[in-house]
């Protein structure tokens, strides 16, 4: 994985002395709330309901040992013994003290990790799929030049008082494991009719409250265009995203009002330009230099037989372990799902003892998915019984990896002071419903997503079933959208009707899986048969129970 | 204002000149865009130094081939979140090729001014009162930049190939 030479340090060093400075004259009275909170937000420092909440970044969601025990610490010695990873790869800390946050900043500096960014409207923490250098239908992994994207957004002069946010994302196949075509931006590793390697870009995708899927607007970038190419898009935007309204602000909005043809127009004027001077191309050299961090652990010459074990070994491999691109080897998915538990936390001694677990087993990262869960990457076989052991010890093999109980919930009213409705709660009903695994296993991939709120950070618009919270007169209603999807065959789920009741949601859902139960044909997932029938046999049955109940 | 132009502060020799005031006999005078454009060749004509200032929503390409017979840009940041006047900036050193003046005014904050630089500003109108040392102390935080900007400073890039 990349490691920071004396530039990178420097640069986080002295990051951490200008922010440790803005928190002295935030305490000191130097500087009112209104002038600190652009500071602070850059730092990835939210304040929320109860308190101050941390975010750190994890880029392209890829971390080693020493940096997991460093996140452990932190949720020991700072927070409350908990950590909470994100639909970003990031995790957050709900309970930091501002006069310890610099301190934490410091600590993280130590291990080349920061918080930069993962706030604001700048480019944030660059994401990419989480079985990147494993995966055996990749054409090339995507965190070399998630790295590049990485730190040419780092403090860029240009874009960090965008007219939004704006989140980047990086894929290396045609599975799209990266939600790709619902981010403000997104770059693609794709093969040209001639072999060549390079990217296709992507713009316009985004969830809230008006759910784009992005499209493309430059087919094949050179490799060493693409900082330019993305330096172009960007000044785009600056330009002309709209700043009168904050909910029209995302560069989905100005990329639907111009148009395919208009966006790629403005684009390749911009780009045609900064492509002539030169500055921004990568040269080969650099690309090598890069690429030569991600370099694949040598892999050892080992049989490719899963070992045997009994039913609760098998069925977890079943789910949560999938095909890596060497023999003997295979990718193993951690779920932060148990049943009734909270999607994606993670205590501190779990974050250690995981740790201690890549040591013993020669695993020398760990990723943090989008869905909320972790992965070793790259795992010998004939080590899986023994790290499932582990990892049952620890309360972290639940065999649920893209099932229904393997729900992405965003932290919703019980943390977030955007929300309008609790999501954990709702997530932790319904895990308990589904809990068979026989049952969970009949009913086959079916992606769950909870938003409390219309800001959509539990992604529910590419749910299979999205739940999203609103308020209804002081009530928490949740609202059901069948049909969403974020990966290659990208699609926005469609609104069923009105909202359910907190007690309600859960009974709702559990008759929405019938109905596909009932309905569905042989080898359909949930989303298949979906897409088939259409809304109306679900809404039927959904609201059965309701037909007199008023609403 | 105070103005901060070449590491210190400077006495301003221009005046700001009203949409419906007067232009003065001599003397280097600022005007919005809508002015420019109205009495371009009273401006012109006045064989004094001419400076234009644009609202934020106002691109500097919209001053056409006219830019280069301008002394002094000011580009306005009506509130510290609006940032296209980076990009106004940006395209005036590295596309217009612009040699003149580039200023900011309006409510930029402290932690904005490395940015500023960078994007090709050199003259700064800041509140009463500011000191000249917060100016400098912002520019010394961060001392490596990752991009290529306006400024032509050396990236990080740079460095690691000895550059």
């Amino acid at each position: 994985m990349y490691r920071y030479d004396e530039f990178d340090a420097k640069f986080v060093a002295e990051r951490v002395a200008q922010f440790r400075g803005q928190v002295q004259r935030r305490l000191s009275g130097e500087l009112n709330e209104d002038q600190f909170k652009p500071l602070r937000l850059m730092n990835g420092l939210y304040l929320q309901l109860h308190a101050y909440m941390l975010r750190i970044a994890v880029p392209y969601g890829t971390l080693s040992a020493r940096q997991l025990r460093m996140l452990a610490h932190i949720a020991r010695k700072y927070d409350r013994g908990y950590g909470h990873f994100t639909t970003r790869q990031n995790i957050q800390f709900n309970w930091p003290k501002l006069v310890d946050v610099p301190d934490i900043l410091a600590d993280l500096a130590s291990v080349e990790m920061h918080a930069i960014q993962t706030s604001g409207n700048c480019i944030r923490n660059v994401t990419a799929v989480h079985f990147a250098g494993a995966a055996a239908d990749e054409i090339e992994d995507p965190r070399p030049i998630a790295e590049i994207i990485r730190q040419w957004s780092s403090l860029h002069p240009e874009f960090v008082f965008l007219p939004r946010k704006f989140k980047i994302a990086v894929s290396g196949s045609a599975h799209d494991r990266a939600a790709l075509k619902f981010h403000d931006m997104a770059v693609e590793i794709v093969k040209n009719a001639i072999g060549e390697v390079g990217y296709r870009v992507l713009v316009g995708g985004g969830m809230g409250r008006t759910p784009y899927i992005g499209y493309v607007v430059g087919e094949f970038v050179a490799k060493q265009d693409i900082l330019a190419f993305l330096e172009s898009v960007m000044r785009v935007y600056n330009q002309s995203g709209r700043r009168d309204n904050i909910y029209k602000a995302r560069i989905k909005i100005l990329a639907n009002a111009l148009g395919p043809e208009e966006m790629k127009n403005q684009v390749m004027r911009e780009f045609t330009e900064i492509r002539a001077r030169g500055t921004l191309q990568v040269p080969d050299e650099e690309l090598a230099r890069i690429d030569a961090y991600f370099a694949p652990p040598e892999f050892e010459e080992l049989p490719d037989d899963m070992p045997a074990g009994d039913k609760d070994f098998q069925n977890w491999i079943k789910t949560n372990v999938h095909k890596h691109r060497a023999p003997g080897y295979a990718i193993a998915t951690i779920s932060l799902k148990p049943i009734g538990g909270v999607p994606g936390d993670a205590s501190d001694a779990q974050m250690d003892a995981l740790a201690d677990l890549m040591d013993t087993f020669a695993i020398t990262e760990i990723r943090v998915s989008h869905e909320q869960n972790l992965v070793l990457p790259h795992v010998r076989k004939r080590d899986l019984p023994a790290i499932f052991a582990r990892l049952s010890e620890l309360g972290l093999a639940t065999p649920n990896a893209g099932l229904i109980t393997d729900i992405i919930a965003c932290p919703g009213l019980d943390y977030c002071d955007l929300a309008n409705a609790r999501s954990i709660p709702i997530a932790q009903d319904i895990a308990k419903r589904f809990a068979d695994l026989d049952r969970q296993h009949d009913i086959g991939e079916l992606k769950i997503k909870i938003s409390g709120c219309i800001n959509a950070c539990g992604h529910h618009h590419a749910g299979h079933i999205g739940i999203l919270g609103v308020d209804k007169k002081g009530v928490e209603y949740y609202q059901l959208q069948l049909g969403g999807s974020g990966a290659e065959d990208a699609s926005i789920g469609d609104i069923m009707g009105p909202g359910f009741g907190e007690h309600e949601i859960g009974p709702a859902v559990e008759r929405v899986v019938k109905a596909y139960l009932m309905l569905r044909q042989d080898g359909e997932r949930f989303l298949d048969t979906y897409r088939r029938v259409g809304m109306e046999p679900f809404k039927n049955m959904a609201y059965l129970d309701q037909l007199y109940a008023a609403h | 204002m105070p103005l901060i132009k070449g590491g210190s502060f400077v006495a301003d020799p221009f005046v700001l000149i009203a949409d419906e005031a007067p232009l003065p006999d001599v003397g280097g005078a600022i005007v919005s865009l809508t002015r420019f454009r109205k009495d371009r060749d009273t401006l012109m004509a006045r064989n004094a130094p001419i400076g234009v200032r644009l609202k934020s929503d106002e691109s500097p390409e919209q001053l056409g081939d006219d830019v280069h017979r301008l002394s002094v840009v000011v580009i306005e940041f009506p509130a510290f979140r609006d940032g296209r006047g980076f990009s106004w900036a940006r395209m005036l050193r590295t596309r217009l090729n612009f040699t003149g003046e580039v200023r900011a005014t309006g409510a930029f904050l402290y932690d904005q001014i490395a940015y500023l630089v960078r994007t090709g500003f050199d003259a700064f109108e800041v509140p009463d009162g500011f000191p000249l040392a917060e100016f400098n102390r912002a520019l010394a935080e961060m001392s490596a930049v990752y991009q290529p900007s306006a400024d032509g400073k050396k990236t990080i890039r740079d460095l690691r190939s000895g550059k």
